[in-house]
């Protein structure tokens, strides 16, 4: 109970905090702790090693970019359009890639990642190609307009957050989340349970899209403007990173991970020169000593020890 | 009209014919057994009849009005049909709990979509989460497994993996029932009880179709015994008729040299 005071007490500080800069970093964790979860959904639950998954959030992004310049939609029907729209870009990629796995469904991910971005650089009539769009509409709730400063987008994502990750965890302990676990278990006696695993890697391909599409309509509206380089590779992997450092498959662990992937590089700034060094150390140690993350489960780490063997 | 009528089915693997029209036919509460020497075909078979492979030719029917046609349909249709499997080399899900990898075996009779996930406070929601919990409880206490239910299925013993496996099948509640070669590495105790076990199935309606090499477990639980030899079918019958027919003991033994 304390404990869970405690995390309230952090987590409503940033609102009375007048350093503009602090609540901003915190708002970016925020964001990133919801984009780790919905990749959580597609690499943790479902066992899916997606490394485009930035694709989703820079649809996500324009969606509502270009909702709100071109046709003036407001943010709040912006929002569920984004995220529709790239849930059905989840849903879409999936329908090809429903037949290769493991590290060919990663190449095809990631080149999948690179078509996205690619595209939306040289669509330059519709995007704006490598300039991006300008000017695009801040929330507005009732007559308050969000405008410039990070608090009420700290205040939204970490809604939108704690509403996604209790919906994760509902579906982790549902008849959905079990069948994810048998497929990423062994897919073939998953099948011959009952399961239709086409179906529910769609179902994870999509969910996982649609939470990045969330992220990416507030990501828009919060900088008012958005380009192809905030999408690429590099993002994909430090979602995924934080994905892995906080746990596969587990809800509390990969906010941790989003948590501590997008702070400490702001502590560190002074030795900014060095952080993708002491980045990749610290992956290579995760993975030598604590394979199944900061908070993974006990089940996670069998599994990675396990797959030495039996894979 | 007989529950499972596979009819001139071939399936080819390159140049190899691992089946070569095959036809028999499963009649309900019957245990029929599919014997033959290694490579003859067996496996293939299961797996055409439980949809993880296509065959080129034949037709694989379920059901005694209207038919499923099997040899076109994926394995989760065929279990949702009622058709449930075990394999040769046990492949449950090794880091899943023994009680859930039960619950992964009702999947196919479930309902539960995304909005029970979210909301499973309605009372269907709970009703088939307590329907869940008792079938797997209930199975478990079949097999002697109800100690193990919160042990990953991994850390099971050989035999413990088998029984799981068979509770995990069964779950579905299915018709028909598949076990490829569920005596296999047991002891003499354990397939005792597994004969005892199937006989108690079959007692309650169950049809059986089995895979097995060792023939104290076949002849004397056995309806009709199906014989195959690369490939083909080379006898079937009771298990009496079977055991003395010479096509049989020449696929077994060999041809006797007289000279």
């Amino acid at each position: 109970m304390t404990r869970k005071l405690l995390i309230l007490l952090l987590v409503f500080l940033p609102f009375f905090d007048p350093n503009a800069y602090r609540v901003d970093v915190l708002a970016t964790a925020a964001l990133y702790a919801l984009l780790a979860l919905g990749l959580n959904i597609i690499v943790g639950f479902a066992g899916l090693l997606h490394l485009g998954y930035a694709a989703f959030f820079a649809v996500g992004a324009y969606t509502y970019a270009l909702l709100n310049l071109n046709l003036g939609c407001p943010f709040w029907v912006g929002l569920p359009v984004s995220a529709a729209a790239a849930g059905a870009a989840g849903f879409l990629l999936g329908l090809p890639v429903m037949r290769v796995r493991g590290d060919y469904l990663a190449i095809v991910t990631l080149g999948f990642g690179e078509i996205v971005r690619i595209v939306v650089t040289n669509l330059e009539e519709w995007t704006g190609g490598p300039n991006g769009l300008l000017g695009i509409g801040h929330p507005v709730f009732f007559s308050y307009n969000f405008g410039v400063d990070s608090k009420p987008y700290y205040g939204l994502l970490l809604v939108l957050a704690a509403v996604v990750a209790w919906a994760c965890s509902r579906l982790a302990r549902s008849r959905i989340g079990l069948a994810w676990v048998a497929i990423r278990e062994d897919e073939l006696a998953a099948e011959c349970s009952g399961i239709d695993v086409a179906r529910f890697k769609l179902l994870a391909l999509g969910l996982g899209g649609g939470i990045a599409g969330l992220a990416g309509c507030v990501f828009a509206a919060k900088q008012g403007t958005v380009t192809p380089d905030s999408f690429d590779f590099i993002l994909s992997v430090m979602v995924l990173a934080m994905v892995i450092l906080g746990g596969l498959g587990s809800v509390t662990g990969v906010i941790l991970g989003a948590a501590v992937l997008s702070i400490a590089p702001e502590l560190l700034r002074s030795f900014a020169i060095y952080r993708m060094l002491i980045f990749g150390i610290v992956m290579i140690l995760l993975i030598r000593f604590r394979p199944q993350g900061l908070w993974g489960t006990a089940q996670i780490r069998k599994e990675m020890k396990g797959r030495h063997v039996s894979a | 009209m007989s529950l499972l009528k596979v009819d001139r089915l071939t399936k080819r693997f390159g140049g190899v014919v691992a089946l070569d029209r095959i036809s028999f036919s499963v009649e309900r509460g019957r245990i029929v057994s599919l014997i033959g020497p290694n490579g003859a075909g067996k496996t293939t078979l299961f797996n055409c009849v439980t949809g993880v492979i296509r065959p080129e030719e034949g037709s694989i029917l379920f059901g005694e009005e209207n038919p499923d046609a099997l040899h076109r349909c994926a394995p989760h249709e065929a279990a949702r049909f009622g058709l449930a499997r075990t394999f040769q080399n046990i492949r449950l899900f090794s880091n899943m709990s023994v009680m859930d990898n039960v619950i992964v075996g009702t999947h196919a009779r479930r309902t539960a979509g995304l909005g029970e996930a979210l909301w499973p406070f309605g009372q269907e929601a709970r009703q088939e989460r307590r329907w869940v919990q008792d079938r797997a409880l209930r199975l478990l206490d079949q097999l002697g497994l109800e100690l193990f239910a919160g042990r990953l299925a991994g850390t099971l013993s050989y035999g413990q993996q088998r029984r799981l496996e068979l509770a995990r099948a069964l779950a579905s509640d299915p018709e028909l029932l598949l076990l490829d070669e569920p005596a296999a590495g047991l002891t003499y105790q354990e397939k005792q009880e597994l004969s005892g076990f199937l006989l108690e199935l079959k007692s309650r309606g169950l049809t059986i179709l089995l895979i097995e090499h060792d023939m104290k477990v076949v002849m004397p639980i056995s309806d009709w015994v199906v014989v195959l030899d690369y490939g083909a079918k080379i006898a079937e019958g009771p298990p009496k008729a079977v055991q003395d027919d010479p096509a049989v003991i020449e696929a077994y033994l060999g041809i006797r040299v007289v000279g």
